[in-house]
């Protein structure tokens, strides 16, 4: 239904996908919307494509996000941001860490990594943010801050109010990671 | 107020046993069960264990039920397999405190050997099956379930799918019940399942499931939604997740929204159908609902239009109702698309895995190797391509004495067994007593990574901890071996490989069973972080031996190895197979990437 606001967030297990998806669900919770997300745990952990789902607003049935229909998506990668874009709703916004993380049938040679991403993707037409994130999160302090990086750019684009994202990270992260954290999601913001 | 929480399908169920009053858990880890016991291990009232496996969990919580607790097993649907037994005799006995079997299924597989419908074990062991369609459902479902195993005196089945476990939703958050144990008394008729004393029992189980049936025709459980205008014509019977998608489909037809589904309501079933102009049933997988309606002489579409392999969506729903003349909007064609072909990113052995050396080494050696369920199934991928078998757990050491007994010794000086440590606990140990009593002559490799890796690093009965982290005894594996009477044993480092291949070599020889302990702890469990290792561009001559680890870090391009210091832990593994030793390790290689940079 139009009225809710899907996201998909799209990564390569490890790169904190799930994190991300978290705080979003909180805040989205905080400012008093129903709130549906899935993701998948287990074998596709181990390096594998994942995609985790987050859809809020007055009633949310289904905790997917269906073709087409998402308003945003956040890719941790190039080439899954490419994997997911059938997703992506007419003038949806994508947003894209500028990292490309080679996937087994490239490393042996079985198949290419796909040729520019990014510009195929605003070769498209398509609304998009890229950022390195990563790079972005290493001046910070950790380079696997990136997750958090991309939820500033994200939080621009949605209408929350500050101090909800603050708490969802405060809730959602370790103290000892909190005040880098919260540093990199301003560096995000300030994109 | 209500306070409510964002919580996953897995986090409400241990939620809802809180809530319910549950003094004890048990269970074998099992993507998509895992979290379930993991999360209750939090509440500090419970008595939350994992087992050794599934039946084991079972039976602890079979038990804590006659003596008078509510009790909770969670395991995944192929771990119903191995609870079965256990499962299909408490039906008959009937429970003390109220006990419930969580079976977490996962259509299209995202984590299983199969997609099994265990919706057919309440058929099978006439035992009532609830299915909750979100987190909110998940916990209220989970506190019904007891009322009803106490009120009806049966085991009951709690059946979620993945898209359930793994799904956050609201839910709202209440307080406990206090935490009874009801009085324990002696009650052999009940509960002593001698041939006797069973056909006494049977006869209540029949009589069960009739009041049952009723109560399935009254119980909240079950409820109709009366749709509206043209589409409140159309009546779906639906389940679960179905249910969920259907609503973003279709929200204005009529609704027979089952949460209690074995065994089913005639009347109730009936009378919604007589409410509509069409009746269709919507499920995953089996057709578990629909060919039971259908025995009630219901007329209704089901399978003929909804897939029975994989999950459904709303996109496959959109579809296939659209095929079949529902009046659902074309499916969405997506706006956008890659016009490249776009590889695959499977899942692979992490950075640093201790699996990576066996792998390595078995594949030089050309081994036939019958696998096992764990993160070691992955040496099926490239480059690694391994594995002639992987069945269901503890299969791989009975497999290959199985081929061994097929083919002969000369099959059998060319095949070894791998099984992860949590795996040979789960059901390995029978295995090898097998091979020893018959005398078989296999080598077996137990990977012992002292962890439950694939499903998310749970302790076992050989990691020394508790589910709570606190100190356990540890199994030794290598006294057990040594005490059900195998006399060749050898323990090795995975990551050591001339030793590793010596070592294969001498036990496929052997006339005799062979154990091969290779122990390395999980890189990922321990967090492995060293500094990254470096690819000396003068060196290297671009063999692309490297690349045989199948590791992550290491790519080649331009004829040039290079490792990916982001990805890299610093395992150590891949100077050991570079053959002009191009590959430097520690921190001065970093310091020297870093002023290559």
């Amino acid at each position: 239904m139009s009225k809710n606001t899907s996201i998909l967030i799209a990564g390569v297990g490890g790169q904190g996908t799930v994190l991300a998806s978290k705080i979003l669900g909180l805040v989205a919770m905080k400012a008093g919307l129903d709130v549906k997300q899935s993701e998948i745990h287990g074998m596709s952990q181990r390096g594998g494509s994942v995609v985790t789902h987050v859809r809020f607003g007055e009633k949310v049935y289904s905790p997917l996000v269906a073709q087409g229909s998402a308003d945003i998506i956040m890719a941790f990668e190039e080439l899954e941001a490419l994997r997911y874009l059938p997703y992506l709703k007419k003038d949806g916004l994508m947003i894209v860490n500028q990292q490309q993380m080679l996937p087994m049938p490239v490393i042996t040679g079985a198949a290419q990594y796909p040729a520019g991403p990014v510009d195929e993707m605003s070769g498209k037409g398509i609304r998009i943010k890229a950022i390195d994130a990563s790079a972005i999160g290493r001046k910070e302090g950790d380079a696997r801050a990136a997750n958090v990086v991309l939820l500033g750019i994200l939080a621009n684009e949605l209408s929350f109010p500050q101090e909800f994202w603050t708490e969802a990270l405060e809730e959602s992260l370790k103290p000892k990671l909190l005040a880098m954290n919260l540093a990199a999601f301003k560096a995000g913001q300030a994109i | 107020m209500t306070k409510y929480e964002l919580l996953s399908g897995n986090e409400a169920i241990a939620r809802g046993a809180y809530e319910a009053g549950v003094k004890v858990a048990a269970a074998y880890p099992g993507t998509p069960s895992t979290e379930i016991l993991e999360n209750i291990s939090q509440y500090e009232r419970i008595h939350a264990q994992w087992s050794p496996n599934e039946k084991v969990a079972m039976e602890v919580a079979v038990g804590a039920s006659i003596a008078g607790a509510r009790s909770l097993a969670s395991m995944k649907h192929v771990g119903v397999n191995v609870a079965a037994d256990p499962l299909l005799t408490f039906s008959y006995t009937g429970v003390g405190g109220g006990m419930v079997l969580v079976s977490a299924d996962d259509p299209a597989m995202h984590s299983s050997q199969n997609e099994q419908d265990n919706r057919y074990y309440g058929l099978l062991a006439k035992i009532p099956v609830l299915e909750p369609s979100d987190s909110a459902e998940a916990k209220e479902f989970t506190k019904k379930a007891y009322e009803i195993s106490e009120t009806f005196d049966t085991p009951v089945i709690l059946r979620t799918t993945t898209r359930v476990n793994h799904a956050k939703g609201l839910v709202a958050i209440e307080e406990p019940a206090e935490l009874a144990v009801k009085d324990y008394e002696k009650n052999p008729p009940k509960y002593v399942m001698t041939p006797a004393n069973a056909v006494g029992r049977h006869k209540v189980v029949e009589e069960r499931r009739l009041a049952l049936t009723e109560y399935a025709g009254a119980t909240e459980l079950n409820r109709i939604e009366k749709g509206s205008g043209a589409d409140g014509r159309i009546g779906f019977i639906t389940a679960g997740i179905s249910y969920q998608y259907l609503k973003e489909l279709l929200p204005e037809a009529s609704f027979l929204k089952l949460g209690f589904l074995w065994p089913l309501n005639e009347k109730l079933i009936k009378d919604f159908a007589a409410s509509v102009d069409q009746v269709i049933v919507v499920e995953e997988l089996e057709p578990v609902l629909e060919t039971q309606i259908k025995a009630m002489g219901v007329r209704c579409r089901g399978k003929d239009i909804i897939p029975r392999q994989g999950e459904l969506s709303e996109e496959v729903l959109r579809t296939v109702l659209g095929k079949a003349g529902l009046p659902v909007a074309a499916a969405a064609q997506p706006e956008y698309a890659s016009s490249q072909k776009l590889p695959m990113r499977p899942p692979i052995l992490c950075p640093g895995c201790s699996h990576r050396g066996m792998f390595y080494t078995l594949k030089s050696m050309n081994l036939h190797v019958s696998g096992d369920i764990g993160c070691y199934a992955l040496g099926s991928a490239p480059p690694f391509g391994c594995l002639d078998t992987t069945i269901c757990m503890g299969a791989s050491i009975t497999g290959a004495f199985g081929m061994e007994l097929a083919r002969g010794e000369e099959f059998a000086e060319k095949c070894v067994a791998v099984i992860g440590d949590s795996t040979f606990f789960h059901s390995g140990i029978t295995g090898l007593i097998d091979i020893v009593y018959n005398q078989g002559r296999s080598t077996i490799i137990i990977l012992d990574n002292s962890i439950t890796a694939m499903t998310g690093h749970q302790d076992n009965p050989g990691s020394g901890k508790d589910i709570k982290g606190m100190a356990a005894p540890a199994i030794d594996i290598e006294k057990l071996a040594e005490s059900i009477g195998i006399r060749r044993i050898r323990v090795v480092d995975p990551f050591d490989l001339k030793t590793c291949r010596e070592v294969l070599k001498e036990e496929l020889a052997a006339p005799e069973v062979s154990l091969i302990i290779a122990r390395r702890p999980c890189a990922l469990h321990i967090r492995l972080k060293n500094p990254p290792l470096h690819v000396d561009q003068e060196k290297c001559i671009g063999c692309k031996a490297c690349l045989k680890l199948g590791c992550p870090a290491l790519s080649v391009t331009d004829g040039k190895a290079s490792i990916d210091p982001l990805v890299c832990v610093g395992c150590g593994l891949c100077p050991r197979v570079c053959p002009t030793k191009a590959i430097k390790a520690g921190q001065k290689a970093a310091e020297e990437a870093k002023t290559n940079e």
